[in-house]
């Protein structure tokens, strides 16, 4: 009876998990084996085909490239800087609610919404940067979204500006959990602000590292909503990601096959990473 | 539990309740250019409703153009398809390649009808006929102009009322109008030519100036290689590189108009669909030409056509024939052009009183349709999207000088032909 019972809690979510989660992803997995159907060319089994076909599609190796440059660029400045300002606005500062509200605000812009903002910012000539870079360097125009060669950059600087905040978030909410003794403690017993941070904050704000660090990557290769404002992923798929090229794969080009097949990767990386980010990194993590 | 019976109840008969003889069309259309019109396409569907009773018409707003083929094409695999709908007039092959749309010839019987068929301006019906039956019926359309501004044209000592005939006249102007700050820092260019978002259309511009079309009439072969066409790319990233007029790299087709109007840019080639936006913010006079020429002048057209979807019955074709013979009415034709800047899609709609009078005030409203004489259909082939997407990356690849123009065209030709070969 207990069984029956358990079983009964469990249903809704596995439902709606196999139903929205699993299901698609098996689906997917078997869609990959075959080729795309039209009405002149039916759908017909092709085993590895489509996956031979991705190995040599230089399109798939520049955004999956592109992609992991993205996630470096992105994963550790974004944590890095949300950890400082988390810390910051813990302090008891004037107007802290404001300052607080400040850092939070590009979380809940949407993210069309803030790449029409930074189009505007990188615009050559008119744009907010290089108006600065004329007025404070004298430096001339650049072409910043114009250029593969700091394209990619400016995307990842865009993303950490908007994701930086969010991560604050939960820092500032686990550091507010600290006990204030610890902090009373090592007052008394003189240790510098540095050295309290590196032994004592630090290893504490762990378990929200992992969180944070999880969530970064995955965000990391999900978030495309820019590039169809910014670049479409041009030029030359110089800014283009993973699943940017997915959907164009799918929506623009039709073929549903070969977007099954780039999703399948995608999913085996994300699964991956998150694998080795619970194995390792749990090791150094302390939960209480 | 009562309540809940009352509701389903009342759900059923709402259900129910409009099986009268009312034919109800559905058709979803995307806008991809500025300003309200979502408010003057309901109007329509409403004045309509009213002057043909018995006929309901449900318009969706659905994005922009790929977003409105994603959905129309989703709810039909749903089984609750539209009747009709304005996609890209480029997705023609591939919807022709899915099975789902039916010509318009089909349904059109009397003889009115039939030259109802047959009033449009050549050019754009290019993208619309395919083995010699009408498939697309144009609506929402445009050319690539260029724009002036005459206050630039005055300060460099240029004609302000003559805009460049040719692409060495351009290049030359355009060299004029750059201007530079003390530090040598560019302040003006002389002309930009957008290379994002839809960088073939602007170089099907190109190309023929330069002679000639980029695909074959059957959509299935490309002319990327060619060595004029070679030479078009070698043009446009000259502009750049050579004679330092335009930006290098790509130029932002979402930023390019407020550039022009900021006065960052002296010339720019852009959608006619802008003009309304361009005179609402400009704040110098600015001019409206057809392209310069190299051999010929040219340009293609855009933009969205009406389709008929297969799934249909006879009498939804019938009140989808007589819906879009409405709104391509010479007077709704011309009150659309005014309303958006898109050009009027039949020559009819010139002659109305109220395009003449808009033209008279206003004579940028009528150069994109003395360019159809020139004009060219949009790039489309069979496996479209990827066809098209090589062609992108080897004009942005060429301009941002990363591939000479033959290398980077060369080897999209190779690609096009590789796809393209089953469809021949």
């Amino acid at each position: 009876m207990r069984h029956v019972y358990g079983w009964l809690l469990l249903t809704p979510a596995a439902l709606l998990l196999v139903g929205f989660t699993h299901f698609p992803a098996a689906a997917t997995l078997f869609d990959s084996l075959f080729s795309t159907g039209t009405v002149v060319r039916p759908s017909r089994f092709v085993a590895l085909g489509n996956y031979a076909a991705l190995a040599d599609d230089p399109i798939f190796w520049q955004v999956l490239g592109n992609n992991l440059w993205f996630a470096l660029g992105t994963i550790p400045t974004s944590m890095a800087i949300a950890m400082l300002m988390a810390i910051w606005v813990n302090d008891r500062l004037p107007a802290r609610a404001l300052v607080r509200m400040a850092y939070f605000t590009p979380t809940v812009l949407p993210m069309i919404a803030v790449a029409n903002l930074w189009l505007f910012f990188y615009t050559p000539q008119i744009g907010l940067l290089d108006q600065l870079n004329a007025w404070l360097l004298g430096a001339p125009s650049h072409n910043w979204l114009g250029d593969p060669a700091t394209v990619l950059a400016c995307t990842m600087v865009m993303v950490v500006w908007k994701e930086a905040g969010f991560f604050m978030i939960f820092y500032l909410a686990a550091l507010q959990s600290l006990p204030p003794e610890l902090e009373e403690a090592a007052k008394m017993e003189g240790s510098s602000r540095w050295y309290f941070f590196r032994r004592v904050t630090f290893p504490l704000l762990m378990p929200t590292t992992l969180f944070v660090l999880v969530n970064a990557t995955i965000n990391s290769f999900k978030l495309v909503d820019h590039l169809f404002i910014l670049t479409k992923g041009g030029p030359d798929n110089a800014s283009s990601l993973l699943l940017y090229y997915i959907y164009q794969v799918a929506f623009s080009f039709f073929d549903t096959a070969y977007a099954s097949t780039l999703t399948v990767i995608l999913l085996l990386l994300l699964a991956g990473l998150a694998l080795v980010q619970f194995q390792l990194v749990e090791r150094r993590v302390h939960y209480r | 539990m009562r309540p809940l019976f009352a509701l389903l109840a009342a759900a059923l008969l709402a259900a129910t309740a409009p099986a009268r003889a009312d034919t109800e069309l559905t058709f979803y259309y995307p806008i991809a250019v500025g300003g309200p019109l979502t408010k003057v396409i309901d109007g329509y569907a409403r004045d309509f409703e009213k002057e043909n009773p018995g006929i309901k018409i449900n318009p969706i707003y659905a994005g922009n153009y790929d977003d409105a083929r994603i959905k129309a094409l989703a709810a039909l695999k749903a089984g609750q398809p539209a009747q009709i709908s304005v996609l890209y007039s480029i997705d023609l092959y591939e919807l022709i390649e899915q099975d789902v749309i039916v010509p318009w010839d089909d349904v059109a019987s009397t003889a009115e009808e039939k030259a109802w068929l047959k009033a449009f301006y050549p050019s754009l019906m290019m993208n619309g006929i395919y083995k010699g039956k009408v498939y697309g019926i144009p609506f929402q359309r445009s050319t690539i102009v260029l724009y002036w501004n005459k206050d630039a044209f005055k300060q460099a000592g240029l004609n302000p009322e003559q805009p460049p005939a040719n692409w060495k006249e351009m290049a030359q102007m355009a060299g004029k109008l750059v201007q530079k700050d003390a530090g040598g820092n560019v302040t003006r260019w002389g002309v930009m030519v957008p290379s994002t978002g839809y960088p073939y259309w602007m170089f099907q511009a190109f190309a023929r100036q330069n002679g000639h079309d980029l695909m074959n009439k059957d959509g299935n072969r490309t002319n990327y290689g060619n060595p004029d066409v070679i030479a078009a790319l070698q043009y446009w990233r000259d502009l750049g590189a050579k004679h330092k007029v335009m930006p290098e790299g790509t130029v932002e087709w979402g930023t390019l108009r407020q550039q022009f109007t900021e006065g960052k840019t002296a010339m720019m080639w852009h959608t006619t669909g802008n003009l309304t936006a361009v005179k609402n913010s400009a704040k110098f006079p600015f001019g409206v030409a057809m392209l310069p020429a190299s051999k010929q002048r040219g340009s293609p057209t855009g933009g969205g056509n009406f389709y008929m979807f297969k799934k249909t019955t006879p009498e939804e074709r019938k009140a989808a024939l007589t819906f879009v013979k409405w709104m391509t009415t010479p007077e709704r034709a011309a009150d659309w052009s005014m309303a958006t800047g898109y050009v009027a899609v039949r020559p009819e709609a010139y002659d109305t009183a109220a395009l003449k009078a808009y033209a008279k005030d206003f004579p940028q409203a009528v150069v994109a349709r003395d360019q159809f004489k020139y004009a060219t259909a949009e790039l489309a082939t069979f496996q479209t999207g990827r066809v098209r997407k090589l062609l992108d990356d080897a004009i942005q690849a060429a301009l941002t000088g990363q591939k000479t123009p033959a290398a980077a065209l060369k080897a999209a030709q190779g690609e096009a032909d590789r796809l393209l070969k089953p469809y021949r």
